[in-house]
This record gives C-alpha cells, structure tokens and sequence, in this order.
C-alpha cells in the first residue's frame, strides 16, 4: 500500500478495501520509524490527522468523496496552519501556531485530505540543500549523508520514502524541481498566479509559487487540479476556469508514438560545462527515450539564462528583506529574552530569530534598494527578468516544450557546500530562470548517476502549459520505470 | 565593487540585525563573494530595456469596499510575545 | 531688520483619511474608537502569509478628489513600498505611492482674509496619493513600555502634496481650510481632525526676496487650524531670528508643542530614514480607464468654484459673499434650498439672511447649518413675506426668533398666530398719525420750528401706536405729506 499511486488509493478507498484511517495510521507509523533519520517533518500532527480521517471515511461511506478524500498528505512548513505549528524552518517562528489557514491548505483540507504533517525546509525557504532550516538538515533517502535538495527538501525527502504518498512545496528559485530531482520523485511548480499565495509566508513575492511533489506526473496532476484556482485574497491570483488536469491524462489514448508531433526544445545553454557527465548520460538517455515516443527534438537558445541567477540574487532578496520586516518580535514570533530599547530589541530578536543565510540575503536585499544603488542593482536585474522571459518567449515559438537537467549534479554531501553560498546559488543554474519568467516547471526522474542516486528531467512549459508538460511526463512514466525505483527506505 | 566593514554595519543597522563585532568581517567576506557573482549584470547593455516587476503584466485587481473581518483579538494576541489591555507592549517608543 | 525683508515659503503635506467602510488593502472595518485591536485583522496586523488586496472605494475617492481639483488621474499608477522599522507599522514597510502617483496636478483656489481686504489665489497640488495609515503608539506607562493599537493600521489615505507656494500662515490655513472643505465636499473625508482624518505637515522656509529657496524644515502632525498658524508663525520668526544672528538652518522634521507654542526637532537630514522604496510586488500596476473616471465624474455634485461662478452670474453676488456661501457644501446647499424657495429674484436678501443672522445664531449655539433649527424652506418663507411688505425688517427678527425656538411651523403661521402682519391700510394708517398729531402738539410745534428730529419722534409715535405693525416707509411718507399740508 505504501507504493501506491493516489489513484489507486482512491480506488482502494472507494471500494473499502482500506479506509483513511488505516491509511493515515500506516503512514504516520511510517513517519514514527523513519523520521528520526530523514528529518523531514518539523511536526507531526496524528491527532489531527486521525480525526480528519474519521471525517473521511464518514465523507467516502456516504458516497461524498472527492478525489483527494481520505488521502495522507504533508504540506511544507511554509503555509500556514490553523491550530498547528507554522516555524518557516526558522527559530524566528518555532513558537508560531498560526492561527489561520493558507488558501491551499484550506483547499486541500476541503477536499478531503488527511495532512499528517508539516515538512522541513530551508529557513524561510531560501536554501538549495535544505541544510539552513533551524530545525536541523533533512536527509535523502537514498543516502542519508547527502542533501535532499531545498527548500522543500522535507516534502522531497517524504514522498521519496514514502512517508506519506504526496506533499505540497514551493518554488522561488527551483525549490520543487529541484529537491524532486535529487530524491527520485515528480514535482511540478505551475504558472505563476495559478495558485493562490495567500497563507504561503512570503520569500520572494514576484517569484514564489506552490508546487506540489508526487512519484508519478499522474499523481502531481491530482494534487495540482486541488490546489490551483483564483483566490480574491491574492491580488496576484490569476482569474482562470479551474482544469482538471488528471482528466486529461486520462484522455490521452496509447499508441505506439504518442508523443507524435510534440517538438522538444533543448537550449544550448542547459547542456553545456556545467553539468556533471552522470547527469549528462541519464539526461541523454531520456531524450533518446522521449524521441522513441515520437518527440523531436530541436536545438533552442535561452542567450541570457546565465544572468538568471546574478539577476534572481539580486530581486529575491530585495523582496525578502522586505517582507521579512514583518518578524520584529512584537505581535508573534522570536522577541529576544534581553535588550535595551526597541532598537536593541528589534536587532537583538532579528539577530538571533533568523539563521545566517537569511540574514545575508536581508543584507543583500538592503544594500540593493538603498539609496544610491537602486538603478544599478534592482532596476538592472528588473531588466535583465525582461530579457530572460524574451528568450523563453522566442525559444516557444520553435518547440513546445523545454527540457533539460533539472541540476547540476546529483545529491551532493552534506557540509559540502554548507559554507559556500555562491556554489550553492550555483546549484539552482537550471531552475531559476524559470522563476524569473513565471512559467511552469517539472521534474520528473529519469535514472541514476554515480552512487545510485538520481537524476531529475527538467521540463518547462509555456504560460498555462501545465497540462501538457504533465501529459509530455505521464507518457514517458508509462514508458519507463524510473518513477517506481525505491530507496532501500522504502523497500 | 566590493563593500568595507562599515557598509555592512550600516546595512545591518538598517535591516535591524545585530551583528556580533567579529561577525562583521566574516559576513563582508560572504557578502563580497555573492556580490562577485552579481556583479556580472552589469556587462549587459539593458538601455532600452523595459523593467519587469511581475510575471504576469496584469491590472490590480480590486475588492469591493466591505467590512468582512471580524473580532481576532483574543486569537491573535495569544501567539503575541507580550501585550496588556489589548495592546502590542515594546520597549518605550521615544518621539 | 524685520519680517518684512524675508519672504517666507510653505508647502503643505495634507493626509486627509478616505471614508471607506474597509480599510485600504483589508476587509477590517476603519470605524473610529474601538477597543484597542479588535478591529486589527490578520491583514492589519501583518501576520505571515498575508496579502493586501485595494479597496476599490479609496481609488474612487482619489479619483473624486483628481476631477475635484482638475487634476491628472493617471491611467496606470504604482503601489510601492517605504520600508522602514517602527512598533505602528506592523508589516516594516508602508504600502504607498512613490513615483506614480494616482493623482498629481490640480489647483485650489483660496481665499485669504475677511471682507473688503480679501484676496483670492490659486494654489498648484503637486500630486495625490493613496497609501495607509499606520497603528497608533500609546505612551501611557506599561511597566515602562509602550502599548500598542493597529486598529487604524490600514487606514486608506489620500496623501495632498501642495507646491510651495504658500507666503504666510493666513495662506496656509485658508489653503488647508479650502482643502478640508473640498475633501467633505466631494464626501471623501469626514474631516473630523479631534480624530485625525485630516493631518497637516507644513515644509516651511525663508528667503532675502528674489534670492534663492531657502533651507526648509517639516513641522509634522498638526491636527487643527489654529495650530498650524501657530506653528507656522512660530517657525518662520524662529528661522529669520536664527539667520539673522548670522545662523544656518539645517533640514530637520520638527514637532509643534502647543502648550509652549514651540517646534522641536524630532530628527535631521542626517538621520533621516533610507526608506529603500521598491513597486509592492504583492500589487499589480493600477489602472484606471476613461470608462471608471466617466463613471465617478457624472456622481460628482457641483463644485465649489463652480456654484460660486453661479452664485455670482446668476444671482448677482459679489465674489466675497459667493466666497463665503461656499465655504462649505452644506451652507452652499441651505443657501441654494433658499433661493430655490424665493425665487431668483430674492437671491440676494438671502444671502443677507443666510451670512447674516442665520449665521450668528448657528456661531452661537455652535451648532453646524444642517442641524439649524431653522429649515432653508422656513427662512425663504420668512425672507418672501418681508418682500412682499407683510412684515418689516424689524418684525422679521422675531418672526426668525420664533422660527429658531420652535413657535411656530412657518413665518405665515407665526405672522397669523401672533397678530404681525403689516398694517398698509392707508386709512387705519391715516387715523393712526391723527390722533398722534393731536396728542403730541408739541413735536408738531417743533418740527414746524425746524427741528427735523422731532419728526422721527412722531413716527415712533405712530409705530408704537401700531404696535409695530405700521409699513415704516408709509408711515414717513404719510406722516411728511399730512405736517406739510
Ligand atoms: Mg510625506
Ligand atoms: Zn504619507
């Protein structure tokens, strides 16, 4: 039961053979045995879950079950929860019980679902390695001495072993994609707009967007059709007809090549020095098994994605240190135990509530929109956003979709670059573009590198392309099997 | 570029951040290092280039004028560090 | 050397409250006094995850105020951030406008002095914005902390920025005057400044005439007329005093203490905040359309300057009094009622009235035009029955008098009820100044003589035999032609 697909928990739901009680039990056991290895949960909720349980159950006997209804989940510890710890992965909010619920966890709560959990992650969600979370690094389940990828590592890390068989995430700079590739599981981040950022306590608020981690696009694509939709609260909620997105997986025939016709992009830029040859040949690999599908593949250009980063450091923390001014340690969260005046309080709470690389992003963010450096810094990487998104827009006028490596490399040690902020912004090369346009990204797995650890398959879509990057994933899931691969965890 | 010690204390003072005497070098160090990477921006030539400040280049949406928040006090104030009668308490706010 | 070799520079920052039932970027309600924080919602207080959304009742005001003023209302306008780190402002920055504004240009005329010696002047706004209002800091001693309230966190505000072209405190305040009666005008702000909904800063400076602008200071908060005179006034002896004793003005924010009639400064240029301003990212661009400005332009009522421009056209009123009929939207409407009543042709005695004793009796029961006990119907009937020669000028003072205490429903009625109809009946008139002819030889005597005095005796005479009641102007005519028979 552990490996089951959500839809085949439906099924089993539906038909009694299980029920969300016992579902929601196995795997808060689950969690119980292996947690204290993996740390991918900052809190686990059994109480709470086991009474959202019981409702399911009542809701699927009385034939009123939608398709999350009874399902296990775990949402990153960045949206918030009424009645249930909300820490960010920070000590600024380990005392934090928020006292409402983010708009996708009220949707995903209204549908049914049992969340059994919040995941780690990387402080205020800013973090490649999810080792700058104040509650300690979360582990990957194929090798516990690597990093599960940040920031959502601790949603990674639980899908990856099957504590609990989906999870939410977000993606500021590649925080789905990225942790999904380096432990073996599907993650997708849509469209900027698409869901809503109410209740998601903001890092970076041009970028940030939910996302949402599975072992298959097809169960990625039951999680986002639940979390996607116009919120009035969010002024940056797109106003859009809701899609299923399961639907149209369901509706895609088979056929020998059924990928016929779909033209895939590779930009020159993702397939250069950068990536590690392990990652070189799995990706490879995929694309010769894409084009057995029936895709072709056409050379694209994305001439400045090399400025994505530079740029991204630049507008990320601008918008960071700014709504982090909010923790000051007078209506919730860390006030330091002694100061002075409230400046001294304000310092002292700051200083000591956030780790060390929030505040250096803080910093950054400051220097940049301060007096005198506005024009050079933020105005320059505002320009620089335009010019990235022109690329994406040029490049989609000669393919459908764009793939590549989702990263650099595989799951790298941890401590490796723990010390080094400038490699680890490195780490995101592939991802962050993406969030600088808004566009949707997925990443799916697509083999194995050096010490059997996996490599992720980047696809990004157009605007609103969700449906087809999870079609264009779905036909190579039901081609191949990297997607059922297993850590011994989880065995 | 590269910024001195009294720039960064600056900017900590700025973004309230206390920073630890010894600390101040050792986050110049770091700061200097992303700054490295920053500053390869400014090779590209962007005059006329329109800024972004949004994926979607959308108009505001706006709410109608309704009261639809009710009374939280009590819930709010009780994941408050300190407060007294209803009100936030900080350290005395000088003018 | 004296004031009279300076010239002196104001500009006013005006933060006038927009009326709105919600707050700016809240569904939290913005009515005054509650208990501290109850109407501080998650929005308000800024808890993590939260959003603003823009309340599209403070755009429509902002865009009142822009056609208000004949100013641009900017198609496309930005919200953007001014962070800065303060116990009242829950989210470390205020949501703003920086470098597009919602409105900017515009005029307000003002009129500066009483009377004969008033003058008129134009005064250019620089531009309008929308932001809000921050919490409030109660120093009351908590343990030797402060306490604070974000009930008015997220207040919507229309902040007013004037050109310096204010030379006097009397300009200022006629200005900040003009302004608040333009703001209840248009029904954006209430006005009340006991509450602070409508809070001046004056940027004030001095200069040798012709010379160049000189260095200026911000006196912040001042919430009422009176003291921004006084403060005004203060500052700018202040600053030709410190420039005469061979002195320099710094920059600085200054408060105005109004138990000393002092400034102090709060802090200088030195010290000022970096405020690190960036477009809201949670915030798209504003656009407002021809269609929505169409929309708000065909339920704006009559401006000010323009039912003056009429009062003076078509009821033949002199700019001063059209000036004063205007001051507010309520005396122009009770003045307007009026007329409606009369008919054009009385527009005049009604200004008389309404600028008269209407006036003073409302100054003196402090009371404002709307709760006059005196209906616009009641005083047009009042001000028609003196026209039409029913009552004298005298005897309407009382007919007024038993309309404000509530004798009586209409001037008709209490001139029926109580008898005081004129007498115009030359006949009864004639009898009347007979028998005081007879019974005063006297003054008769002495009028002959030469002694023109007497005469106005003799018409009191017969006014008093008439109980008042006797049309004066015929009683003199009569009166005349019967002693020179
Ligand atoms: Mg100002
Ligand atoms: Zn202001």
């Amino acid at each position: 039961m552990i490996h089951a697909s959500l839809t085949q928990l439906r099924t089993a739901l539906d038909s009694g053979k299980t029920s969300s009680v016992e579902l929601a039990t196995l795997f808060l056991d689950r969690i119980e045995r292996f947690n204290g290895t993996l740390n991918a949960f900052i809190t686990v909720d059994r109480d709470h879950a086991l009474a959202a349980a019981r409702t399911a159950d009542a809701r699927i006997a009385a034939g009123e079950a939608g398709p999350l209804t009874g399902i296990p989940l775990a949402h990153k510890d960045v949206f918030c929860t009424e009645g249930v710890l909300t820490t960010c992965g920070s000590k600024m909010l380990s005392n934090f019980v928020s006292p409402y619920d983010a708009h996708v966890v009220a949707l995903l709560k209204r549908a049914g679902s049992v969340m059994l959990g919040k995941t780690n992650m990387d402080e205020f969600a800013m973090g490649s390695s999810n080792e700058n979370s104040h509650f300690g690094p979360a582990r990957n389940p194929w090798n516990t001495d690597r990093v599960p990828g940040g920031s959502s590592g601790g949603s990674a890390a639980a899908v990856a072993a099957r504590l609990v068989p989906a999870a939410t995430g977000t993606d500021t700079g590649g925080s789905v994609r990225q942790p999904a590739a380096l432990t073996g599981v599907t993650g997708i981040k849509p469209t900027y707009g698409l869901a809503s950022r109410y209740g998601m306590i903001a890092y970076a608020s041009s970028f940030d967007q939910a996302g949402v981690f599975g072992s298959t696009a097809s169960d990625c694509a039951l999680m986002l059709s639940a979390i996607v939709g116009y919120d009035a609260r969010d002024s940056t909620s797109l106003e859009r007809p809701g899609e299923d997105y399961a639907r149209v997986l369901a509706d895609a025939g088979s056929s020998a090549k059924p990928l016929a016709g779909l033209r895939i992009g590779l930009p020159e830029e993702f397939f250069g020095q950068g990536m590690a040859d392990d990652v070189r040949t799995a990706i490879e690999a995929a694309l010769d098994a894409y084009r057995d599908l029936g895709a072709t593949t056409v050379s694209v250009s994305l001439p400045n994605a090399k400025l994505a980063i530079p740029a991204y450091y630049v507008l990320a923390p601008a918008e960071a240190s700014s709504n982090l001014s909010r923790f000051d340690g007078v209506r919730y969260g860390h006030r330091a135990a002694e100061y002075g005046d409230l400046d001294d309080m304000y310092r002292k709470s700051r200083a000591e509530g956030f780790g060390a690389e929030v505040k250096r992003r803080i910093l950054v963010g400051t220097y940049v929109l301060s007096h005198g450096y506005y024009d050079a810094y933020y105005l320059q990487a505002q320009k620089l956003r335009r010019l990235i998104a022109e690329d994406f827009r040029r490049a989609f006028e000669a393919c459908d979709v764009i793939a590549g490596p989702t990263s650099p490399t595989t799951a790298w040690p941890i401590g490796a670059k723990a010390d080094d902020p400038v490699q680890m912004y490195l780490s995101d090369i592939y991802t962050i573009a993406v969030n600088l346009a808004g566009l949707p990204g997925l990443s799916h797995p697509c083999g194995f590198g050096a010490d059997q650890l996996p490599v992720g398959l980047q696809l990004i879509g157009d605007y609103f392309e969700e449906s087809r990057l999870l079609a264009t994933a779905h036909r190579y899931q039901q081609a191949t099997d990297w997607h059922l691969r297993r850590p011994a965890i989880a065995a | 570029m590269s910024l001195t010690i009294e720039e960064v204390l600056k900017v900590a003072g700025l973004a309230r951040i206390e920073l630890a005497e010894g600390d101040a070098e050792a986050t110049r160090d770091k700061l200097n290092g992303i700054f490295g990477l920053i500053e390869q921006m400014q090779a590209v030539d962007t005059a006329s280039v329109e800024p972004m400040s949004h994926p979607q280049e959308v108009a505001q949406r706006l709410r109608e004028d309704l009261v639809t928040e009710s009374d939280r006090r009590d819930d709010f104030q009780a994941i408050a560090p300190q407060t007294e009668a209803g009100l936030y308490l900080v350290p005395r706010v000088i003018e | 050397m004296s004031r009279n070799d300076w010239e002196v520079v104001i500009g006013l920052e005006v933060h006038a409250q927009l009326n709105t039932a919600a707050k700016i970027f809240s569904g939290g309600s913005t009515a005054f006094g509650a208990e501290p924080n109850r109407q501080a919602c998650a929005v308000d207080i800024a808890l993590p995850g939260v959003l603003p959304v823009l309340n599209r009742g403070a755009v429509e005001r902002a865009i009142r105020f822009g056609l208000a003023i004949g100013a641009r209302v900017a198609p496309k306008s930005v919200f953007a951030r001014k962070n800065y780190f303060y116990p009242d402002l829950p989210k470390g920055y205020q949501i703003s406008q920086f470098e597009l504004p919602v409105v900017s240009g515009g005029t307000i005329t003002i009129r500066v002095g009483e009377g004969e010696n008033s003058y008129e002047k134009t005064v250019n706004l620089t531009r309008a914005h929308l932001e809000e209002d921050a919490g409030k800091s109660l120093h009351e001693d908590f343990h030797g902390m402060s306490g604070i309230d974000l009930n008015r966190a997220g207040t919507p505000l229309l902040e007013i920025v004037s050109e310096p072209e204010m030379s006097s405190s009397a300009e200022a305040v006629a200005y900040a005057r003009a302004l608040h009666a333009l703001v209840r005008w248009i029904e954006i702000c209430d006005g009340n400044m006991q509450e602070g909904s409508f809070r001046c800063d004056a940027n004030v400076s001095v200069r040798r005439p012709g010379g160049p602008l000189g260095t200026r200071r911000e006196i912040k908060n001042l919430n009422s007329f009176r003291f921004l005179q006084q403060a005004i006034d203060y500052e700018v002896q202040w600053q030709i005093d410190t420039l005469e004793d061979g002195g320099a003005i710094r920059q600085a924010t200054v408060l105005f203490d109004p138990d000393t009639g002092e400034t102090r400064v709060m802090r200088t240029k030195e010290d000022a905040h970096d405020y690190r301003y960036f477009p809201d990212p949670d915030l798209l661009p504003l656009e407002i359309g021809p269609d929505w400005i169409d929309q708000v332009r065909a339920g704006m009522p009559e401006l000010p300057q323009a039912m003056k421009a009429r009062f003076m056209s078509d009821y033949g009123l002199s700019a001063y009094d059209a000036a004063t009929l205007t001051a507010s939207r309520e005396v122009g409407a009770y003045y307007q009622a009026t007329v409606d009543t009369t008919g054009i042709a009385l527009a005049k005695p009604c200004a008389n009235w309404v600028m008269g004793d209407l006036a003073a009796r409302i100054n003196r029961a402090e009371i404002d035009i709307v709760e006059s006990p005196v209906s616009a119907t009641q005083l047009a009937g009042l001000i028609a029955r003196i026209a039409d020669d029913t009552i004298s000028n005298n005897m309407a003072r009382k007919v007024f008098d038993a309309l404000w205490n509530g004798d009586g429903e209409s001037a008709d009625a209490i001139i029926e009820g109580q008898g005081l109809k004129q007498v115009t009946d030359s006949g009864a008139i004639e009898t009347m100044i007979d028998e005081v002819l007879t019974s005063n030889p006297k003054s008769v005597e002495e009028f002959r003589a030469g002694k023109e005095k007497a005469f106005n005796a003799l018409v009191g005479q017969v006014m008093k035999a008439s109980r008042g009641k006797a049309n004066p102007a015929q009683v003199n005519d009569m009166l005349r032609r019967k002693l020179n028979s």
